[in-house]
Protein backbone atom coordinates (compact mmCIF):
# COMPACT_ATOMS: atom_id res chain seq x y z
CA UNK A 1 0.00 0.00 0.00
CA UNK A 2 2.52 2.72 1.07
CA UNK A 3 4.99 1.54 -2.21
CA UNK A 4 1.92 2.23 -4.39
CA UNK A 5 1.17 5.39 -2.16
CA UNK A 6 4.45 6.84 -2.60
CA UNK A 7 4.85 6.05 -6.51
CA UNK A 8 1.82 7.93 -7.03
CA UNK A 9 3.45 11.06 -4.66
CA UNK A 10 6.44 10.64 -7.01
CA UNK A 11 4.23 11.08 -10.03
CA UNK A 12 1.77 14.36 -8.60
CA UNK A 13 5.01 16.02 -6.95
CA UNK A 14 7.14 15.48 -10.59
CA UNK A 15 3.68 16.73 -13.12
CA UNK A 16 2.79 19.76 -13.59
CA UNK A 17 -0.45 19.12 -12.91
CA UNK A 18 -0.26 18.77 -9.33
CA UNK A 19 1.32 22.56 -9.64
CA UNK A 20 -1.13 24.07 -11.76
CA UNK A 21 -4.28 23.01 -9.53
CA UNK A 22 -2.70 23.64 -6.55
CA UNK A 23 -1.34 27.44 -8.11
CA UNK A 24 -4.71 28.03 -9.12
CA UNK A 25 -6.82 26.50 -5.87
CA UNK A 26 -4.49 28.87 -4.00
CA UNK A 27 -4.55 32.28 -5.87
CA UNK A 28 -8.58 32.12 -6.07
CA UNK A 29 -8.50 30.53 -2.08
CA UNK A 30 -6.31 34.23 -1.82
CA UNK A 31 -8.89 35.81 -3.74
CA UNK A 32 -11.83 34.65 -2.54
CA UNK A 33 -10.45 35.10 1.35
CA UNK A 34 -9.57 39.08 0.56
CA UNK A 35 -13.15 39.76 -0.88
CA UNK A 36 -14.95 37.99 1.87
CA UNK A 37 -12.75 39.51 4.65
CA UNK A 38 -13.88 43.01 2.38
CA UNK A 39 -16.64 42.36 3.20
CA UNK A 40 -16.94 40.99 6.45
CA UNK A 41 -14.46 44.74 7.32
CA UNK A 42 -16.90 46.93 5.27
CA UNK A 43 -20.61 45.52 6.46
CA UNK A 44 -19.37 43.85 10.21
CA UNK A 45 -21.81 43.41 12.85
CA UNK A 46 -21.36 39.50 12.38
CA UNK A 47 -19.68 37.39 14.64
CA UNK A 48 -15.88 35.72 13.01
CA UNK A 49 -17.03 32.56 12.68
CA UNK A 50 -20.03 33.27 10.60
CA UNK A 51 -19.13 36.06 8.86
CA UNK A 52 -15.94 35.57 7.94
CA UNK A 53 -15.00 31.86 7.87
CA UNK A 54 -18.26 30.53 6.89
CA UNK A 55 -18.34 32.09 3.44
CA UNK A 56 -14.73 31.21 3.45
CA UNK A 57 -15.23 27.25 3.66
CA UNK A 58 -18.37 28.04 2.12
CA UNK A 59 -15.89 29.65 -1.25
CA UNK A 60 -13.19 26.82 -0.87
CA UNK A 61 -15.45 23.48 -0.64
CA UNK A 62 -16.96 24.91 -4.92
CA UNK A 63 -13.52 25.27 -5.52
CA UNK A 64 -12.60 21.69 -4.47
CA UNK A 65 -15.37 20.43 -6.77
CA UNK A 66 -13.63 21.65 -9.41
CA UNK A 67 -10.48 20.86 -8.55
CA UNK A 68 -10.56 17.28 -7.19
CA UNK A 69 -11.91 15.72 -9.90
CA UNK A 70 -8.98 16.85 -12.26
CA UNK A 71 -6.62 15.17 -9.53
CA UNK A 72 -8.24 11.83 -9.41
CA UNK A 73 -9.07 11.13 -13.08
CA UNK A 74 -5.86 10.00 -13.96
CA UNK A 75 -5.36 7.71 -11.10
CA UNK A 76 -6.17 4.12 -12.52
CA UNK A 77 -7.17 5.48 -16.22
CA UNK A 78 -3.81 6.49 -17.19
CA UNK A 79 -2.54 2.83 -15.43
CA UNK A 80 -5.50 1.12 -17.86
CA UNK A 81 -3.94 3.49 -21.06
CA UNK A 82 -1.02 2.89 -20.29
CA UNK A 83 -1.14 -1.16 -19.74
CA UNK A 84 0.37 -0.97 -16.34
CA UNK A 85 -2.92 -2.24 -14.67
CA UNK A 86 -2.38 -5.51 -15.76
CA UNK A 87 0.78 -5.52 -15.12
CA UNK A 88 0.27 -4.47 -11.51
CA UNK A 89 -2.35 -7.30 -11.04
CA UNK A 90 0.69 -9.63 -11.85
CA UNK A 91 2.47 -8.49 -8.73
CA UNK A 92 1.74 -10.22 -5.50
CA UNK A 93 -0.21 -6.84 -4.38
CA UNK A 94 -3.97 -7.16 -3.42
CA UNK A 95 -6.25 -4.93 -5.09
CA UNK A 96 -7.44 -3.59 -1.89
CA UNK A 97 -3.63 -2.44 -0.99
CA UNK A 98 -3.51 -0.72 -4.84
CA UNK A 99 -6.61 1.41 -4.23
CA UNK A 100 -6.17 2.46 -0.62
CA UNK A 101 -2.72 3.15 -1.83
CA UNK A 102 -3.63 5.50 -4.28
CA UNK A 103 -6.42 6.89 -2.27
CA UNK A 104 -3.47 7.69 0.51
CA UNK A 105 -1.28 9.60 -2.35
CA UNK A 106 -4.97 11.82 -2.61
CA UNK A 107 -5.04 12.38 0.72
CA UNK A 108 -1.85 13.56 1.34
CA UNK A 109 -2.04 15.56 -1.85
CA UNK A 110 -5.00 17.50 -0.62
CA UNK A 111 -3.65 17.97 2.26
CA UNK A 112 -0.80 19.86 0.89
CA UNK A 113 -3.09 22.19 -1.23
CA UNK A 114 -5.13 23.00 1.99
CA UNK A 115 -2.43 23.56 4.30
CA UNK A 116 -1.35 26.86 2.69
CA UNK A 117 -4.39 28.24 2.92
CA UNK A 118 -3.80 28.11 7.15
CA UNK A 119 -2.37 31.49 6.19
CA UNK A 120 -5.01 33.22 6.42
CA UNK A 121 -6.09 32.96 9.76
CA UNK A 122 -2.46 32.84 11.01
CA UNK A 123 -2.48 36.24 9.55
CA UNK A 124 -5.51 37.69 10.75
CA UNK A 125 -4.86 36.75 14.40
CA UNK A 126 -2.43 39.13 14.27
CA UNK A 127 -4.71 41.73 14.17
CA UNK A 128 -7.79 40.25 16.14
CA UNK A 129 -7.52 36.77 18.06
CA UNK A 130 -9.50 33.46 15.98
CA UNK A 131 -11.18 31.05 17.45
CA UNK A 132 -9.27 28.56 16.40
CA UNK A 133 -11.65 25.11 17.61
CA UNK A 134 -14.27 26.18 15.34
CA UNK A 135 -11.71 26.81 12.51
CA UNK A 136 -10.68 23.55 13.21
CA UNK A 137 -14.32 21.92 12.74
CA UNK A 138 -14.38 23.64 9.41
CA UNK A 139 -10.89 22.38 7.88
CA UNK A 140 -12.12 18.79 8.95
CA UNK A 141 -15.29 18.77 7.42
CA UNK A 142 -13.20 20.65 4.32
CA UNK A 143 -10.87 17.72 3.92
CA UNK A 144 -13.68 14.63 4.87
CA UNK A 145 -15.75 16.31 2.02
CA UNK A 146 -12.52 16.56 -0.10
CA UNK A 147 -11.72 12.95 0.53
CA UNK A 148 -15.03 12.20 -0.68
CA UNK A 149 -14.48 13.72 -3.75
CA UNK A 150 -11.53 11.80 -4.56
CA UNK A 151 -13.18 8.56 -3.47
CA UNK A 152 -15.66 9.11 -6.22
CA UNK A 153 -13.07 10.14 -8.51
CA UNK A 154 -11.03 7.41 -7.91
CA UNK A 155 -13.76 4.79 -8.77
CA UNK A 156 -14.84 6.78 -11.98
CA UNK A 157 -11.60 6.50 -12.73
CA UNK A 158 -10.96 2.62 -12.47
CA UNK A 159 -14.24 2.06 -15.09
CA UNK A 160 -12.50 4.02 -18.01
CA UNK A 161 -9.27 3.68 -19.80
CA UNK A 162 -10.28 7.45 -20.98
CA UNK A 163 -9.09 10.51 -18.36
CA UNK A 164 -11.03 13.05 -19.53
CA UNK A 165 -14.49 10.49 -19.28
CA UNK A 166 -13.60 9.78 -15.72
CA UNK A 167 -13.25 13.25 -14.40
CA UNK A 168 -16.66 14.22 -16.65
CA UNK A 169 -18.05 11.78 -14.78
CA UNK A 170 -16.98 12.38 -11.37
CA UNK A 171 -18.30 16.38 -11.67
CA UNK A 172 -21.64 14.61 -12.86
CA UNK A 173 -22.05 12.35 -9.88
CA UNK A 174 -20.97 15.17 -7.31
CA UNK A 175 -23.06 18.03 -9.07
CA UNK A 176 -25.72 15.37 -8.21
CA UNK A 177 -25.09 14.86 -5.03
CA UNK A 178 -24.81 18.88 -4.81
CA UNK A 179 -28.37 19.87 -6.25
CA UNK A 180 -30.77 16.95 -5.25
CA UNK A 181 -31.61 19.31 -2.21
CA UNK A 182 -31.74 22.48 -4.76
CA UNK A 183 -36.06 22.70 -4.76
CA UNK A 184 -37.11 21.60 -2.09
CA UNK A 185 -40.49 22.21 -2.98
CA UNK A 186 -40.34 19.91 -6.12
CA UNK A 187 -40.35 16.93 -3.73
CA UNK A 188 -42.92 15.58 -1.79
CA UNK A 189 -42.88 16.19 2.16
CA UNK A 190 -42.03 12.12 2.69
CA UNK A 191 -38.87 11.91 0.48
CA UNK A 192 -37.24 15.36 1.62
CA UNK A 193 -35.71 14.00 4.39
CA UNK A 194 -34.19 10.42 2.49
CA UNK A 195 -32.66 13.29 -0.44
CA UNK A 196 -31.45 15.77 2.44
CA UNK A 197 -29.88 12.65 4.60
CA UNK A 198 -28.00 11.65 0.50
CA UNK A 199 -26.73 15.52 -0.14
CA UNK A 200 -23.42 15.03 0.51
CA UNK A 201 -22.81 19.23 0.14
CA UNK A 202 -26.11 19.60 3.21
CA UNK A 203 -23.50 18.13 5.39
CA UNK A 204 -21.05 20.77 5.20
CA UNK A 205 -23.25 23.09 6.54
CA UNK A 206 -22.26 22.23 10.39
CA UNK A 207 -18.91 22.20 9.83
CA UNK A 208 -19.20 25.28 7.94
CA UNK A 209 -20.34 26.95 11.03
CA UNK A 210 -17.87 25.92 13.16
CA UNK A 211 -19.52 22.76 14.75
CA UNK A 212 -18.74 18.64 14.28
CA UNK A 213 -21.57 16.71 14.16
CA UNK A 214 -20.72 12.99 14.42
CA UNK A 215 -23.55 12.30 11.89
CA UNK A 216 -22.10 14.58 9.08
CA UNK A 217 -18.35 12.82 9.90
CA UNK A 218 -20.16 8.87 9.66
CA UNK A 219 -21.88 10.15 6.08
CA UNK A 220 -19.00 11.78 5.16
CA UNK A 221 -16.64 8.54 5.80
CA UNK A 222 -19.11 6.03 4.69
CA UNK A 223 -19.46 7.56 0.81
CA UNK A 224 -15.66 7.88 0.79
CA UNK A 225 -15.37 4.08 1.87
CA UNK A 226 -18.57 2.94 -0.65
CA UNK A 227 -17.02 4.19 -3.48
CA UNK A 228 -13.54 2.66 -2.44
CA UNK A 229 -15.37 -0.59 -2.07
CA UNK A 230 -17.04 0.03 -5.73
CA UNK A 231 -13.75 0.14 -7.28
CA UNK A 232 -13.11 -3.21 -6.05
CA UNK A 233 -16.15 -4.61 -7.39
CA UNK A 234 -15.68 -2.63 -10.13
CA UNK A 235 -11.68 -4.71 -10.60
CA UNK A 236 -13.35 -7.91 -9.76
CA UNK A 237 -16.34 -8.23 -12.63
CA UNK A 238 -13.94 -6.77 -14.89
CA UNK A 239 -11.33 -9.60 -14.21
CA UNK A 240 -13.78 -12.39 -14.20
CA UNK A 241 -15.08 -10.93 -17.48
CA UNK A 242 -11.65 -10.78 -18.68
CA UNK A 243 -11.16 -7.10 -19.85
CA UNK A 244 -8.39 -5.13 -19.01
CA UNK B 1 5.62 -25.53 -13.43
CA UNK B 2 2.95 -24.48 -15.46
CA UNK B 3 0.10 -26.69 -16.37
CA UNK B 4 -2.67 -25.24 -18.91
CA UNK B 5 -5.43 -28.19 -19.09
CA UNK B 6 -8.38 -27.79 -21.19
CA UNK B 7 -8.71 -24.03 -20.74
CA UNK B 8 -11.29 -22.09 -22.57
CA UNK B 9 -11.03 -18.60 -23.01
CA UNK B 10 -14.55 -16.28 -24.32
CA UNK B 11 -14.99 -13.04 -24.54
CA UNK B 12 -18.45 -12.16 -25.35
CA UNK B 13 -19.32 -14.41 -28.25
CA UNK B 14 -15.76 -14.74 -28.91
CA UNK B 15 -13.83 -17.95 -28.08
CA UNK B 16 -10.08 -16.80 -28.16
CA UNK B 17 -8.69 -20.09 -26.63
CA UNK B 18 -10.52 -23.21 -27.13
CA UNK B 19 -9.63 -26.47 -25.34
CA UNK B 20 -5.95 -26.24 -24.71
CA UNK B 21 -3.66 -28.86 -22.69
CA UNK B 22 -0.29 -28.38 -22.13
CA UNK B 23 2.48 -28.08 -19.43
CA UNK B 24 5.63 -26.97 -18.78
CA UNK B 25 8.26 -28.60 -16.75
CA UNK B 26 10.84 -27.23 -14.03
CA UNK B 27 13.46 -25.77 -15.86
CA UNK B 28 12.69 -26.08 -19.29
CA UNK B 29 12.34 -23.06 -22.10
CA UNK B 30 9.44 -23.93 -23.85
CA UNK B 31 8.75 -21.44 -27.14
CA UNK B 32 4.87 -20.39 -27.79
CA UNK B 33 4.26 -20.26 -31.24
CA UNK B 34 1.44 -19.12 -33.54
CA UNK B 35 0.51 -16.77 -36.07
CA UNK B 36 -0.88 -13.16 -34.64
CA UNK B 37 -4.51 -13.24 -32.83
CA UNK B 38 -4.09 -16.91 -32.20
CA UNK B 39 -4.50 -16.66 -28.54
CA UNK B 40 -0.60 -16.34 -27.08
CA UNK B 41 -1.31 -13.58 -25.16
CA UNK B 42 -4.80 -14.62 -24.26
CA UNK B 43 -3.24 -18.11 -22.64
CA UNK B 44 -0.52 -16.05 -21.38
CA UNK B 45 -2.48 -13.68 -19.61
CA UNK B 46 -4.23 -16.44 -17.73
CA UNK B 47 -1.41 -17.93 -16.76
CA UNK B 48 -0.05 -14.72 -15.13
CA UNK B 49 -3.40 -14.19 -13.35
CA UNK B 50 -4.50 -11.30 -15.20
CA UNK B 51 -7.79 -12.90 -15.66
CA UNK B 52 -9.24 -16.65 -15.17
CA UNK B 53 -10.28 -19.52 -17.76
CA UNK B 54 -14.07 -19.64 -18.75
CA UNK B 55 -13.69 -23.39 -18.37
CA UNK B 56 -10.66 -25.81 -18.06
CA UNK B 57 -7.75 -25.60 -15.00
CA UNK B 58 -4.48 -23.55 -14.40
CA UNK B 59 -1.59 -24.43 -12.30
CA UNK B 60 1.82 -22.30 -11.40
CA UNK B 61 3.77 -23.87 -9.73
CA UNK B 62 1.42 -26.70 -8.78
CA UNK B 63 -1.65 -23.74 -7.52
CA UNK B 64 -4.20 -22.18 -8.65
CA UNK B 65 -4.35 -18.98 -9.66
CA UNK B 66 -7.66 -18.62 -8.57
CA UNK B 67 -7.44 -19.76 -4.95
CA UNK B 68 -3.83 -18.81 -4.30
CA UNK B 69 -3.55 -16.03 -6.27
CA UNK B 70 -0.54 -14.01 -4.06
CA UNK B 71 1.37 -17.52 -3.98
CA UNK B 72 0.95 -17.99 -7.84
CA UNK B 73 1.55 -14.41 -8.53
CA UNK B 74 5.08 -14.32 -6.70
CA UNK B 75 6.26 -17.28 -8.32
CA UNK B 76 5.52 -15.53 -11.48
CA UNK B 77 7.48 -12.94 -13.67
CA UNK B 78 5.28 -11.25 -16.68
CA UNK B 79 6.29 -9.50 -19.54
CA UNK B 80 3.70 -8.26 -21.27
CA UNK B 81 3.57 -7.39 -24.92
CA UNK B 82 4.57 -3.73 -25.53
CA UNK B 83 6.58 -3.41 -22.04
CA UNK B 84 4.42 -0.77 -20.49
CA UNK B 85 5.47 0.93 -17.59
CA UNK B 86 5.47 4.50 -16.43
CA UNK B 87 6.86 7.36 -18.87
CA UNK B 88 7.36 10.01 -15.74
CA UNK B 89 9.50 7.50 -13.54
CA UNK B 90 13.38 7.30 -13.75
CA UNK B 91 14.39 3.25 -14.87
CA UNK B 92 15.82 2.94 -11.33
CA UNK B 93 12.77 4.22 -9.16
CA UNK B 94 10.44 2.41 -11.53
CA UNK B 95 12.23 -0.59 -10.67
CA UNK B 96 12.42 -0.06 -6.62
CA UNK B 97 8.67 0.12 -7.23
CA UNK B 98 8.49 -3.23 -8.71
CA UNK B 99 11.18 -4.78 -6.59
CA UNK B 100 8.33 -3.25 -3.88
CA UNK B 101 5.70 -4.22 -4.72
CA UNK B 102 6.94 -7.88 -5.08
CA UNK B 103 7.83 -8.09 -1.75
CA UNK B 104 11.86 -8.21 -1.87
CA UNK B 105 12.91 -7.07 2.07
CA UNK B 106 13.98 -3.66 2.34
CA UNK B 107 17.95 -5.12 2.35
CA UNK B 108 17.62 -6.84 -0.70
CA UNK B 109 16.04 -4.25 -3.27
CA UNK B 110 19.04 -2.41 -4.10
CA UNK B 111 20.76 -5.33 -4.80
CA UNK B 112 18.06 -6.95 -6.54
CA UNK B 113 17.59 -4.20 -8.88
CA UNK B 114 21.24 -3.38 -9.29
CA UNK B 115 21.54 -7.00 -10.64
CA UNK B 116 18.65 -6.84 -12.95
CA UNK B 117 19.80 -3.69 -14.31
CA UNK B 118 23.28 -5.84 -14.91
CA UNK B 119 21.61 -8.43 -16.27
CA UNK B 120 19.47 -6.61 -19.02
CA UNK B 121 22.36 -3.87 -19.67
CA UNK B 122 20.67 -0.79 -19.00
CA UNK B 123 22.71 0.33 -16.21
CA UNK B 124 23.89 3.47 -18.13
CA UNK B 125 20.21 4.70 -18.35
CA UNK B 126 19.27 3.54 -14.67
CA UNK B 127 18.74 7.48 -13.93
CA UNK B 128 16.85 8.46 -17.02
CA UNK B 129 13.36 8.41 -16.85
CA UNK B 130 11.45 5.38 -18.82
CA UNK B 131 9.33 7.68 -21.54
CA UNK B 132 12.96 9.40 -22.73
CA UNK B 133 13.75 5.97 -23.84
CA UNK B 134 13.76 4.16 -26.90
CA UNK B 135 11.80 1.62 -28.15
CA UNK B 136 14.98 -1.60 -27.30
CA UNK B 137 15.89 -0.31 -24.12
CA UNK B 138 12.27 0.12 -22.71
CA UNK B 139 11.56 -3.19 -24.06
CA UNK B 140 14.94 -4.27 -21.27
CA UNK B 141 13.26 -2.30 -18.71
CA UNK B 142 10.14 -4.25 -19.23
CA UNK B 143 12.32 -7.09 -19.07
CA UNK B 144 14.24 -6.19 -15.99
CA UNK B 145 10.86 -6.19 -14.60
CA UNK B 146 10.20 -9.51 -15.41
CA UNK B 147 13.17 -10.91 -13.59
CA UNK B 148 13.04 -8.66 -10.62
CA UNK B 149 12.85 -10.64 -7.43
CA UNK B 150 14.65 -13.77 -9.30
CA UNK B 151 11.30 -15.39 -8.89
CA UNK B 152 11.08 -19.07 -10.85
CA UNK B 153 8.76 -19.13 -13.21
CA UNK B 154 9.24 -16.50 -16.32
CA UNK B 155 6.08 -15.40 -18.84
CA UNK B 156 7.45 -13.61 -21.37
CA UNK B 157 5.01 -12.61 -24.35
CA UNK B 158 7.11 -11.36 -27.31
CA UNK B 159 10.01 -10.28 -25.71
CA UNK B 160 11.81 -9.06 -29.19
CA UNK B 161 9.58 -7.37 -30.79
CA UNK B 162 10.50 -3.91 -32.09
CA UNK B 163 14.20 -4.88 -31.14
CA UNK B 164 17.02 -4.40 -33.80
CA UNK B 165 18.75 -7.22 -34.62
CA UNK B 166 21.77 -6.63 -31.85
CA UNK B 167 19.48 -6.43 -29.39
CA UNK B 168 17.77 -9.36 -30.40
CA UNK B 169 20.86 -11.35 -29.92
CA UNK B 170 21.07 -10.06 -26.50
CA UNK B 171 17.77 -10.81 -25.01
CA UNK B 172 18.16 -14.10 -26.67
CA UNK B 173 21.47 -14.64 -24.74
CA UNK B 174 19.86 -13.41 -21.62
CA UNK B 175 16.83 -16.21 -21.69
CA UNK B 176 18.83 -19.13 -23.18
CA UNK B 177 21.22 -18.05 -20.19
CA UNK B 178 18.30 -18.77 -18.00
CA UNK B 179 18.06 -22.43 -18.93
CA UNK B 180 17.78 -25.21 -16.59
CA UNK B 181 17.44 -22.80 -13.10
CA UNK B 182 14.15 -20.87 -14.49
CA UNK B 183 11.53 -22.27 -16.08
CA UNK B 184 10.00 -19.98 -19.37
CA UNK B 185 7.44 -19.64 -21.13
CA UNK B 186 8.42 -17.64 -24.59
CA UNK B 187 6.50 -16.58 -27.63
CA UNK B 188 7.29 -15.26 -30.70
CA UNK B 189 6.05 -15.58 -34.03
CA UNK B 190 9.87 -15.66 -35.39
CA UNK B 191 10.65 -18.70 -35.89
CA UNK B 192 14.40 -18.84 -35.85
CA UNK B 193 13.93 -17.37 -32.68
CA UNK B 194 12.13 -19.95 -31.20
CA UNK B 195 14.67 -22.59 -32.87
CA UNK B 196 17.68 -20.42 -31.05
CA UNK B 197 16.31 -20.25 -27.98
CA UNK B 198 13.72 -22.86 -26.62
CA UNK B 199 14.32 -26.90 -25.79
CA UNK B 200 10.32 -27.50 -27.08
CA UNK B 201 7.66 -25.86 -29.12
CA UNK B 202 4.10 -25.37 -28.16
CA UNK B 203 2.13 -24.25 -31.76
CA UNK B 204 -1.34 -22.65 -31.74
CA UNK B 205 -3.31 -21.55 -34.38
CA UNK B 206 -6.73 -20.40 -34.18
CA UNK B 207 -7.22 -20.56 -30.79
CA UNK B 208 -6.42 -24.57 -30.59
CA UNK B 209 -3.06 -26.15 -30.03
CA UNK B 210 -2.03 -27.49 -33.41
CA UNK B 211 1.62 -29.01 -32.58
CA UNK B 212 4.16 -29.57 -29.42
CA UNK B 213 7.16 -30.88 -29.62
CA UNK B 214 11.32 -30.17 -30.03
CA UNK B 215 11.70 -28.78 -33.65
CA UNK B 216 13.43 -31.48 -35.05
CA UNK B 217 10.42 -34.18 -33.69
CA UNK B 218 7.74 -31.65 -35.61
CA UNK B 219 9.70 -31.26 -38.48
CA UNK B 220 10.28 -35.03 -38.70
CA UNK B 221 6.31 -35.48 -38.19
CA UNK B 222 5.36 -33.53 -41.02
CA UNK B 223 8.42 -34.56 -42.94
CA UNK B 224 9.57 -31.33 -43.44
CA UNK B 225 13.22 -30.27 -42.72
CA UNK B 226 12.75 -26.13 -42.05
CA UNK B 227 10.71 -25.02 -39.08
CA UNK B 228 9.13 -22.26 -41.40
CA UNK B 229 7.87 -25.05 -43.05
CA UNK B 230 6.40 -27.13 -40.52
CA UNK B 231 4.97 -23.94 -38.87
CA UNK B 232 3.13 -22.51 -42.41
CA UNK B 233 1.74 -26.43 -42.78
CA UNK B 234 0.44 -26.67 -38.61
CA UNK B 235 -1.13 -22.97 -38.89
CA UNK B 236 -2.99 -23.58 -41.72
CA UNK B 237 -6.89 -23.99 -41.40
Amino acid sequence: MFAVAAKELTLYFTSLLFYALATVFLVLAGFLFYTNLDFYVRFGGMNLVLGLWQYQFHDMRQLLLVLVPLLTMRLFAEERRLGTLELLWTYPVRDVELVAGKFLACLVVLAAILLPTLAYPLLLDRFQPVAWGPLFAGYLGLFLLAAAFAACGLFLSALTDSQLVAGASAYGVLLFFWIITWNEAAVSEGRLPVLRAFSLFDRFQVFMRGGIDTRDVAYLVLFATAFLAFTLLAFDTRRWRGLR
Amino acid sequence: MLAVRDVTKRFGSIEAVAGISFTVGRGEIVGFLGPNGAGKTTTMRMLAGIFPPSSGSVRVAGRDPLLDPLACRRAVGYFPEQAPSYPELTVRGYLGFVAKLKRLPRAARSEAVARVLAACGIEDVAHRRVGTLSKGYRQRVGLAQALCGDPPILILDEPTIGLDPAQVVEIRQLVRGLRGHRTVLFSSHILSEVEAVCDRVVVIARGRIVGEGTPAELGARLGRERLEDVFLDLVRP
